[in-house]
């Protein structure tokens, strides 16, 4: 019946006696996702408390207000400086340490090396994000935390709230993220590494080509694709970040560290107000679409170069 | 600490250029053997930074109050002290929280994979008309942030009697996690070999058997794979749990754990402790199937 020989012969297009194995996700795709979004993007046309309270028709109000709202420019600024610690450090980092443990320390004392060093570099991946929030909230802590006592012990007499400061949140939060992020690019490229021929390597080894010069000219085009991946669903993760801002600081003090995401959350449970949340999350949701299609956009140009200038 | 994390990472690159030079193979000459050394330190110093707070978690989490005071967080404790993991436990009422985590994962996972596997074998196989919306529109919803559905899931969840159920928790993320899965199998099964497909057919097999007798067998590693990845991933997830979970009996691990911060009982011990015994669970499964997982994170990356 389905034998794809006698499929082209029949009126009835193939595909359709497989439909049935699409309805279970695709009501519970409809249900779970398509709903929830489209009546996010409805109530942030009212004014609501939430609830059973009545929902007050205001149009755009919501969004003209956000256009006037610091705060909300505030936390897309954040956004760049999460950008920052979850996507650029992490990913130029890991570019290097994965080319250092592959091909230089890998080779010279050998795969068991690398590979412990990957799988340390990828611990902090694992844990859930609130345990690491909580930890270094604990470390980070200015009167009781291990790095003032420590700090302390060598002397120094005033050391920085680090949470605590406006000054000083912001850097020390891109640091724990930074901290949380780095295994991720360096096992990506690594997988990446073993795709690339070794013999490019000999090549430019036998032409005297020093490790720089290699990791430039082979290593980074070569792994490019991943490069492109992993700074895809990082920067949807840094636009996305709650948790660790959650656990970490609440977006304060005086909103020195407040993301988008939190934003919305404290309008939707802590201050109830339901559309201003919800226009929050649309406009994050609109800029996140946006991003990600430039960067596949993007990706999609550089394969294209590739392909005429090879 | 900041400064090893700032610096180590450089220290590599400005030492290799000296050592990457010519004849350095493996069993090569040894004349240039000291650049080595100072890569491998410069590798292991940023593995240590890594390590770091680890490490001060775990002296801490068995260190009396007293002994923190007097010593430093960096002193080895003289003796064992468990009173913070007690407190911990108690206080939370762990093993309720870790099966609650355990229960809701688990569920994920299995459902989750089964629904992407019902998914791809329409889109991959059947080659459903419109198929690229159908993977774009996965792909999308992988991206959108979760606030963007919360309110009106969270809505739902009370009009059908499941707030603050595990229920509705359970749902969300098989769902959500089979987007993804549902975009990596499709592409996986988009190049399956229709030999195998037609021989199955010429056999008399229908679409149902085909999927389970010849289709599953052969994407079960990959399924694998997804399952631990969508384990591990419901484990972790905070925001949707915070929102939907608002007792003690229903709550997850993180938020448990989140929740007791800023307590006044919550002395440097049982902060620590806390952490510990929380982040052993998926300590323990990464270390279980640490090879399955990095070959996992490995083909989403690809894909």
């Amino acid at each position: 019946m389905s034998a794809p020989t006698t499929r082209a012969r029949r009126r009835r297009p193939g595909w359709l006696p497989y439909l049935p194995y699409l309805i279970p996700g695709g009501v519970l795709f409809v249900v779970v996702i398509g709903y929830p979004l489209v009546t996010n993007v409805y109530i942030s046309l009212f004014s609501w408390r939430g609830g059973l309270a009545p929902l007050e028709w205001i149009g755009a109000d919501n969004y003209t207000e956000l256009w006037h709202d610091a705060a909300f420019w505030t936390s897309f600024q954040n956004s760049v400086a999460m950008i920052v610690a979850m996507v650029i450090v992490p990913t130029a980092v890991g570019l290097v340490l994965a080319a250092v443990l592959f091909d230089y320390l890998g080779r010279r004392f050998g795969g068991r090396v690398a590979s412990v060093l990957r799988a340390t570099y990828y611990l902090p991946q694992i844990l859930p994000v609130a345990v690491a929030g909580v930890l270094w909230n604990w470390i980070l802590n200015a009167q009781t935390g291990a790095l003032n006592e420590i700090l302390r012990g060598l002397g120094v007499t005033d050391p920085p709230n680090w949470l605590g400061d406006p000054a000083s949140a912001l850097p020390s939060v891109m640091l724990v993220l930074i901290w949380v992020q780095i295994g991720y690019p360096v096992v990506i490229f690594m997988a990446a590494l073993q795709r690339v021929d070794p013999e490019l390597y000999e090549a430019a080894e036998l032409d005297g080509a020093g490790w720089w010069r290699r990791f430039r000219a082979i290593t980074i085009p070569q792994i490019r694709p991943e490069t492109f991946v992993v700074t895809l669903t990082c920067t949807v993760a840094a636009l996305k970040v709650f948790g660790p801002i959650y656990v970490l600081t609440r977006g304060g003090p005086e909103s020195s560290t407040l993301v988008p995401s939190y934003y919305s959350y404290l309008n939707f449970f802590d201050k109830s107000r339901v559309g201003y949340g919800a226009a929050i999350a649309t406009v994050l949701t609109v800029v996140i679409i946006v991003v990600a299609v430039v960067i596949l956009a993007l990706q999609a140009r550089a394969e294209r170069r590739e392909e005429v200038a090879g | 600490m900041t400064t090893t994390v700032r610096n180590a990472p450089a220290s590599p690159a400005t030492a290799s250029p000296g050592g990457g030079t010519r004849a350095s193979r493996p069993g090569g000459r040894h004349r240039r053997g000291a650049a080595r050394w100072f890569v491998l330190a410069g590798a292991v110093a940023v593995a240590l930074a890594v390590l770091a707070p680890m490490i001060i978690m775990a002296l801490n989490a068995v260190k009396s109050p007293a002994e923190y005071s007097q010593d430093g967080p960096l002193s080895i404790p003289s003796e064992l002290y468990l009173d913070g993991i007690v407190n911990f436990w108690q206080r939370v009422d762990f093993l309720v929280k870790l099966w609650n985590s355990f229960f809701i994962s688990a569920v994920v996972s299995v459902v989750a994979c089964l629904l992407s596997l019902l998914n791809a074998y329409a889109i991959g196989i059947g080659r459903i008309k419109g198929r690229m919306w159908i993977v774009l529109l996965f792909l999308l919803a992988n991206m959108l942030p979760q606030e963007a559905l919360i309110y009106p899931l969270f809505d739902m969840a009370r009009q059908v009697g499941l707030s603050n159920s595990q229920w509705s928790v359970i749902i969300i993320f098989t769902v959500i996690q089979s987007a993804f899965g549902t975009y990596l199998l499709a592409s996986v099964l988009g190049t399956f070999p229709p030999a195998l497909l037609e021989a199955a057919a010429l056999d008399g097999a229908g679409r149902w058997r085909v999927l389970w007798q010849v289709v599953f067998p052969i994407v079960r590693p990959t399924l694998m794979v997804l399952m631990i990845l969508f384990f591990i991933w419901t484990w972790n997830e905070f925001f949707i749990p915070l929102v939907m979970l608002t007792t003690n009996d229903t709550q997850t691990i993180p938020i448990a754990l989140a929740s007791l911060q800023g307590d006044r009982m919550m002395d440097a011990p049982t902060t620590n402790a806390g952490a510990l015994v929380s982040l052993l669970p998926a300590l323990i499964f990464f270390l279980v199937f640490q090879r399955t997982l990095t070959r996992g994170v490995t083909a989403g990356a690809v894909k």
